[in-house]
């Protein structure tokens, strides 16, 4: 029952930490703000899918763990290349 | 109800998300680009994985489950994490978002500068 208790309360300091940084998606000035919160609420979303299996006893969610981690590098790493570039694949050069 | 055994798995998710609310907080309060990606990568990543490390001691001390997914997601994310928030912090400096007032130097803008005008 206690273990029950403690798993809620660490959900309840995920949940805040998420609506932190959807307070920065929201609010911050320059887009490098937005995508820095939006790459931390894809970490956030981690922790929260390992405590909700351990809440439900169920290890059915562990590949969702990986690919949530592998989809949120990609998706970070094509944001910046494209503000930072102007483009995501480079083209081949022409002449 | 379980007994003392799962004290230990307890303690380190409620470390870690203690530790990622610490983050959240950082990410709010903190005034510009480049020290929020200093508190969004460093503390969020120790607590992400302290909860992650915490609910494999928890499979492996209740079920005797060991997941080697999760080893993968924790070695994964452990790797990531500071190169997704290196090349945010730089495409944020190439696009020249300002440093906080009360920074005192900044030693890349010079040489940033000098880079950029033997290139043309």
């Amino acid at each position: 029952m206690t273990f029950e208790i403690i798993m809620i309360v660490s959900l309840c300091f995920l949940t805040l930490s998420i609506l932190a940084n959807i307070y920065r998606v929201v609010k911050g000035p320059s887009s490098a703000d937005r995508i820095q919160a939006l790459d931390a609420i894809g970490i956030n979303l981690i922790a929260s899918i390992a405590v909700f299996s351990v809440l439900l006893h169920t290890h059915a969610f562990f590949d969702l763990i990986l690919l949530i981690g592998i989809l949120s590098f990609v998706g970070t790493v094509a944001f910046s290349r494209f503000t930072e570039r102007g483009m995501v694949i480079k083209q081949k050069d022409e002449g | 109800m379980h007994g003392s055994d799962e004290v230990i798995a307890a303690l380190f998710i409620l470390a870690g998300s203690i530790i990622v609310f610490v983050s959240a907080i950082g990410i709010i309060r903190l005034p510009d680009v480049y020290t929020r990606s200093h508190a969004a990568s460093k503390s969020s990543t120790l607590g992400v994985l302290s909860t992650l490390v915490g609910t494999l001691l928890y499979f492996l001390i209740s079920e005797g489950y060991f997941s080697i997914r999760l080893i993968m997601g924790i070695f994964f994310v452990f790797l990531t994490a500071p190169v997704a928030a290196h090349l945010i912090a730089r495409s944020a400096y190439r696009n020249e978002v300002p440093l906080t007032e009360n920074s005192i130097e900044d030693e890349l803008k010079k040489y940033y500068f000098e880079n950029e005008l033997s290139k043309k």
